[in-house]
């Protein structure tokens, strides 16, 4: 297990939703890669989080992005060769009656939504609780995006690398990298094990320990680690096709709920929890579960009979205005990046992927990605 | 300084033992018990209103289980006792708690898991039909409500308590069919020289043996458990064995008791991060513990089946032994002479456990041999070829992994039931030792926690 490994057009390092669709979408392009994980692929973030495969309320300029993950989504089962429980059935923002300024920025943000080509029904609270009955008393209204939807997040990532594998990618888990450079032309990558990858291309989706990687070209990236609080139920018939969540400026109530074909009802939100990537640990807190089912109880008070069974979390990157880090190194060719999603990468991830592969290959992309640029933080003090 | 905060989780032979100790010493205990009464599984006792004698609940251990009552009654007053309370977490330094659908963080400084065992599984295709059992449950129904599982009951597995349930059923009137033991009859005489280090309890063992025989129970050794046979609307009819000579036979019963000896209940001891080992002898992954109980984290301690199936006479013993061991890390006062001779009953029963493991040992080899369409994981309805297909096209080859791509293991038992089997099932596919399959990881709530739970002011 040591010495030189034969050289790629691209490393990857980091083996989540991000590295392992970018696998394949560069394979599809013709591109030779090599992707490296530390552990095994899809076990951190793109693993564990709540599987939502929502457009509405994310950044009006990341909706092109969004748009082209949904016709990948769309097609998932037969481009990965797996079911990956992919419902497109639509999904919900609500808001408080006493939040009334939310309902403003919804009806906003849908006129908005529009012109980027998703297209979203606002709906009274009335309206939506005889469309939904299952919604409480305190929804004043609604915001109802048909063409969005939720999957299974343990399968995807890992159905990513099988196909990526499949169409001529090496994938090597429990592999740690210990340092990356750029050595003439090339990149070099030394793992724990002894081995050495050198490719023309370095491509860093790692996650939550992408600024490890980052830091040594230069490029401090001010990511701070969190843990998502998750939690389901016991199986119970399949009625609720779509995913819900609140829209509310304030963190505590941001609780969201989906129920899986199996019948499981699957809770996140409401606060995230502490992550430890130096430990590969992260932890629900107990007082974390309880304010969820509070306000999920808030939320949809049917669902209060109910018991939850588990509770699991996983290793997320958040950076300050909650936007990713995706695109090219401002400092050194042929070095890219696409890590930090804040929670919030699930859906666009296969996006994410095709558009890093089309932007390797072929040097730009449609696709905007100014905002998201490594380089828009002060410098650290 | 106030008075520590103790909590006992648990008030069967290794709680009440280990609270006596501490209120001997000055403390006044938490006891936190899952039960509606103090006495755990093994001295469980009746509801109020029953009564019958203890000869006719506990038989030859009748002495044992009123003098625990009795210690734990004379307790009264000075501990803080919570019967019927759920331990749903623990972080913090706090035990989290839900009981009447009210939850409670409690803080302790001091903490000790004596939290039992429940049966070890192994799957057999048809088991998932009504009137399957585990051997516990078989044993609970007639200790607790005075009924029996059916009128003509099979009992497969192995271990001790194969042939106490069933000598209970017979004393009680109810028909058992079979006691079909996986062991074979030579592991038994081979383990002789251990179970000596018992003589007593292997002389009931052998009496249980015997009673089983003169009242006409067939008792079959080294047999291999096919298949519970049955329907969906009938559920068990009956069930399709190999017997010791190779020979595949069936006999009629309407219910199944089914358990190989037992499991320790460590998911509290993994949500208080204690570190765990693989133990080879019996395939399990257990907490670690100093002779004493003292776990990988301060101020956690283990006793009882909770920490390693040593048996209740032991749990009474390592019971009071952790809460010793408590003592000392306090700063207070322990008799040395009664730590040395606690120390040295503990070995002995060790070593008649070790006895019993490789006279009744785990079949693990029947896991590699159940059909694809067994059930394997009845929460979640997960098949031994659902799971081998995992193995094989997703290249899930530790438990987790398995548990991620399937569902093994992700229902509301999180793998009490079927993680030990899963995880053979897994090694045999994937051709690696079970060892490197590895364990579950616990996750909270243990049980089911009630999202209308209402939480008492901080």
């Amino acid at each position: 297990m040591s010495g030189h490994q034969p050289p790629s057009d691209v490393l990857v390092i980091g083996g989540g939703l991000m590295g392992t669709s970018a696998a394949l979408f560069l394979r599809q392009r013709g591109v030779s890669v090599t992707l490296l994980e530390s552990d095994l692929v899809g076990r951190q973030a793109s693993g564990t989080n709540f599987g939502n495969v929502r457009r509405q309320g994310r950044p009006i300029g990341q909706l092109p992005l969004a748009n082209r993950a949904i016709e990948i989504w769309r097609n998932a089962n037969a481009l990965l060769g797996s079911d990956v429980e992919y419902l497109q059935s639509g999904h919900i923002r609500v808001c408080y009656r006493e939040r009334p300024e939310m309902a403003d920025k919804m009806e906003a943000y849908a006129a908005e939504a529009r012109h980027a080509g998703l297209e979203l029904e606002l709906l009274s609270g009335n309206a939506l609780r005889a469309r939904f009955p299952f919604l409480g008393p305190e929804v004043m209204a609604g915001s109802y995006s048909a063409l969005d939807g939720h999957a299974n997040p343990r399968l995807v990532a890992p159905a990513f690398a099988r196909a990526a594998i499949r169409a001529g990618a090496v994938v090597h888990e429990n592999t740690k990298v210990t340092a990356a450079a750029k050595v003439g032309d090339d990149f070099e990558v030394a793992t724990a094990d002894g081995r050495t990858f050198r490719a023309t291309v370095l491509l860093v989706t790692a996650g939550a320990w992408g600024p490890l990687l980052s830091a040594q070209f230069g490029e401090p990236v001010p990511l701070v680690a969190r843990g998502p609080n998750m939690s389901v139920t016991e199986p119970v018939p399949y009625a609720i096709a779509p995913a819900v969540g609140v829209m509310t400026p304030v963190e505590e109530e941001t609780v969201y709920f989906r129920q899986v074909a199996r019948g499981n009802i699957v809770l996140g939100g409401s606060t995230r929890g502490p992550a430890y990537p130096d430990l590969v640990r992260s932890y629900v807190l107990p007082q974390n579960t309880l304010s969820q089912l509070r306000q999920l109880r808030r939320l949809a008070p049917a669902l209060g009979k109910l018991n939850i069974i588990r509770v699991w979390s996983g290793i997320e990157g958040y950076l300050p205005d909650s936007l990713p880090v995706m695109g090219p190194s401002a400092r050194v060719s042929g070095l890219y990046y696409a890590f930090g999603f804040s929670g919030s990468g699930f859906q666009i991830g296969p996006g994410v992927g095709a558009t890093m592969a089309e932007l390797i290959a072929t040097g730009s992309t449609a696709i905007p990605i100014d905002a998201y640029r490594v380089d828009r933080f002060p410098a650290a003090a | 300084m106030g008075q520590p905060d103790v909590i006992i989780i648990g008030a069967g032979p290794a709680g009440v033992r280990a609270a006596e100790a501490l209120v001997g010493a000055g403390l006044r205990p938490t006891i936190i018990d899952e039960g509606r009464r103090a006495g755990g599984q093994i001295y469980r006792r009746q509801p109020e209103n029953f009564r019958r004698p203890y000869g006719e609940l506990y038989g030859t251990e009748a002495g044992r289980a009123k003098a625990l009552h009795d210690g734990f009654d004379a307790l009264a007053g000075r501990v803080d006792y919570r019967p019927e309370t759920l331990v749903w977490n623990i972080a913090d330094r706090h035990v989290w708690t839900a009981a009447g659908g009210r939850q409670q963080a409690l803080p302790f400084d001091a903490l000790l898991l004596c939290t039992g065992a429940t049966d070890r599984l192994m799957p057999v295709k048809g088991w998932d039909l009504a009137g399957t059992y585990s051997l516990g449950g078989a044993q609970v129904a007639l200790k607790a409500q005075a009924c029996a599982i059916g009128r003509r009951v099979a009992f497969v597995g192995t271990g001790p308590l194969l042939y106490l349930v069933a000598a209970q059923y017979v004393k009680a009137g109810a028909g058992v069919a079979a006691v079909l033991d996986t062991s074979p009859f030579a592991a038994r005489v081979a383990a002789l020289p251990k179970l000596l280090a018992q003589p007593g309890v292997l002389r009931d063992g052998v009496a249980l043996t015997l009673a089983l025989k003169r009242a006409g129970v067939a008792l079959h050794a080294g047999v291999e458990p096919l298949e519970v046979l049955g329907d969906a609307d009938a559920g068990v009819t009956g069930l399709r064995f190999r017997d010791g000579r190779g020979r595949e036979r069936a006999i009629g019963a309407d219910a199944v008791a089914l358990g190989y000896h037992l499991r320790p209940e460590t998911q509290l001891a993994d949500l208080a991060r204690c570190a765990f080992a693989f133990e080879p002898k019996t395939r399990q992954w257990l907490p670690e513990r100093d002779g004493d109980g003292r776990s990988s984290v301060p101020g956690v301690y283990l006793a009882g089946d909770g920490a390693r199936i040593l048996g209740a006479r032991s749990a009474e013993a390592t019971g009071r032994l952790a809460a010793l061991a408590v003592l000392a890390d306090l700063g207070l006062p322990v008799d040395a002479g009664e730590l040395a001779d606690l120390r040295r009953q503990v070995a002995g029963y060790a070593r008649f456990a070790e006895g019993l493991a490789e006279a009744f040992p785990w079949p693990a080899a029947q896991a590699g041999k159940l059909p694809d369409e067994t059930v394997l994981c009845r929460c979640e309805n997960v098949t031994a070829g659902d799971l081998r297909r995992t193995v094989r096209e997703a290249g899930a080859k530790e438990a987790n992994r398995a548990k991620a791509f399937s569902r093994v293991g992700m229902g509301r038992c999180q793998g009490r039931y079927c993680g030990q089997a899963a995880a053979e099932v897994v090694a045999a596919e994937a051709g690696v030792p079970v060892e490197q399959v590895g364990r579950l990881r616990g996750q909270a709530p243990v049980k089911p926690l009630p999202i209308a739970i209402e939480e008492d002011a901080p």
